[in-house]
């Protein structure tokens, strides 16, 4: 696993096919939408949505910010040391911790998590990081999944998505794991 | 609540920038500039998965989801429950909205999870607007492979516990 060189930030561009496939879909959808259900709920959607995109713009662009500062302000030994491919079990705990306190919504938690990958974070810490943040995330619990289902459903799952990050960080080292043994062995 | 957790963003992206103009003015405004731009880049993908995502879920059929997902519906309705959060589109509403709504058509509870826990980890749609632009695709993969068995284990796990 110490093989693993640190993965490089990716040069992003605004618009490629996947991007295009979904504005296939999205034009279909909105095309049956249009059809089926009249020009009224056409433009109702079209406006809630409208304003849930202005609602996440201030967090993507702090989101943003976190992932440039972090990536020239984190000491390289220090996330190599605790979230690095030698953290071992205690490594994949930080990462899940972090994920449940971090703020945020997924376009946020993403470039945080390359972030930290491109200065030497361990990869399977990374995907408990993301795992974590998806399914214990304080966040998107009180926000969106409470108002929903109702506190006894949500405290339920929550207690049984308690081991699921750790679970897919190690699954994550031993994938990786056994992809570089079968590169090895080509 | 949402203030809330957008105002800590704020507050963290602040107190890093404010370390980072100590440390020096240039580092701190490259940075910026650089947040910045990939904040830009980001802006048509977003845009098309949020004001996108309401028409897909305005044609999906929500009470044949729950009838699909019943408590008797077992594996089979698991599997259907994870490749059913699996297409449902990103977002932050439309798993959880599907989601409740099947519970309240009568949807097993084991599946209902298995069904946001699969939408909340790995929605199709999510994964290529914001995941692989965003993140190397290398680590996009593992994290899939990885997650795959998740939403299983949960459903096991509520099923042998029981209903809350």
């Amino acid at each position: 696993m110490s093989s693993e060189a640190p993965l490089k930030r990716r040069p992003r561009k605004a618009f490629d096919w996947s991007s295009a496939a979904l504005a296939v879909a999205v034009f279909v959808s909105a095309a049956v939408v249009y059809r089926r259900d009249g020009q009224a709920r056409f433009l109702e959607i079209f406006f809630s949505d409208v304003e849930l995109f202005i609602d996440i713009l201030p967090k993507v662009l702090a989101a943003c910010l976190i992932a440039a500062f972090v990536a020239v302000l984190m000491p390289r030994d220090v996330v190599l040391r605790w979230v690095g491919a030698e953290s071992g079990f205690l490594g994949i705990v930080i990462a899940t911790l972090a994920g449940v306190i971090c703020p945020g919504g997924p376009i946020t938690i993403f470039p945080i998590a390359a972030a930290f990958v491109s200065i030497g974070a361990d990869t399977g810490a990374a995907i408990a990081f993301i795992t974590s943040w998806t399914l214990l995330g304080y966040a998107r619990v009180l926000v969106w999944e409470l108002p929903f289902f109702g506190g006894e459903f949500v405290v339920w799952r929550i207690i049984i998505s308690i081991p699921l990050p750790i679970v897919a960080g190690f699954l994550a080292r031993a994938l990786m794991v056994y992809i570089n043994r079968r590169r090895k062995a080509e | 609540m949402i203030f809330f957790v957008d105002g800590l963003l704020w507050v963290i992206a602040l107190a890093l920038g404010v370390i980072a103009a100590s440390r020096s003015r240039a580092l701190a405004l490259a940075s910026i500039r650089e947040g910045v731009s990939d904040c830009i880049k980001l802006l048509p993908r977003i845009f098309l998965g949020v004001v996108g995502s309401g028409y897909i879920a305005a044609i999906l059929p929500a009470e044949v989801v729950g009838r699909w997902l019943g408590a008797d519906s077992g594996f089979i309705g698991l599997c259907i429950a994870v490749i059913g959060g699996v297409i449902t589109p990103g977002g932050p509403v439309i798993g959880f909205s599907i989601g409740a709504a099947a519970l309240k058509g009568g949807a097993g509870t084991p599946q209902v999870i298995a069904y946001t826990i699969a939408w909340a980890l790995f929605a199709v749609q999510r994964l290529f607007i914001w995941e692989i632009p965003v993140m190397p695709p290398r680590l996009v993969w593992l994290r899939v492979m990885a997650s795959l068995p998740l939403p299983f284990l949960v459903a096991a796990a509520a099923m042998l516990f029981g209903r809350p």
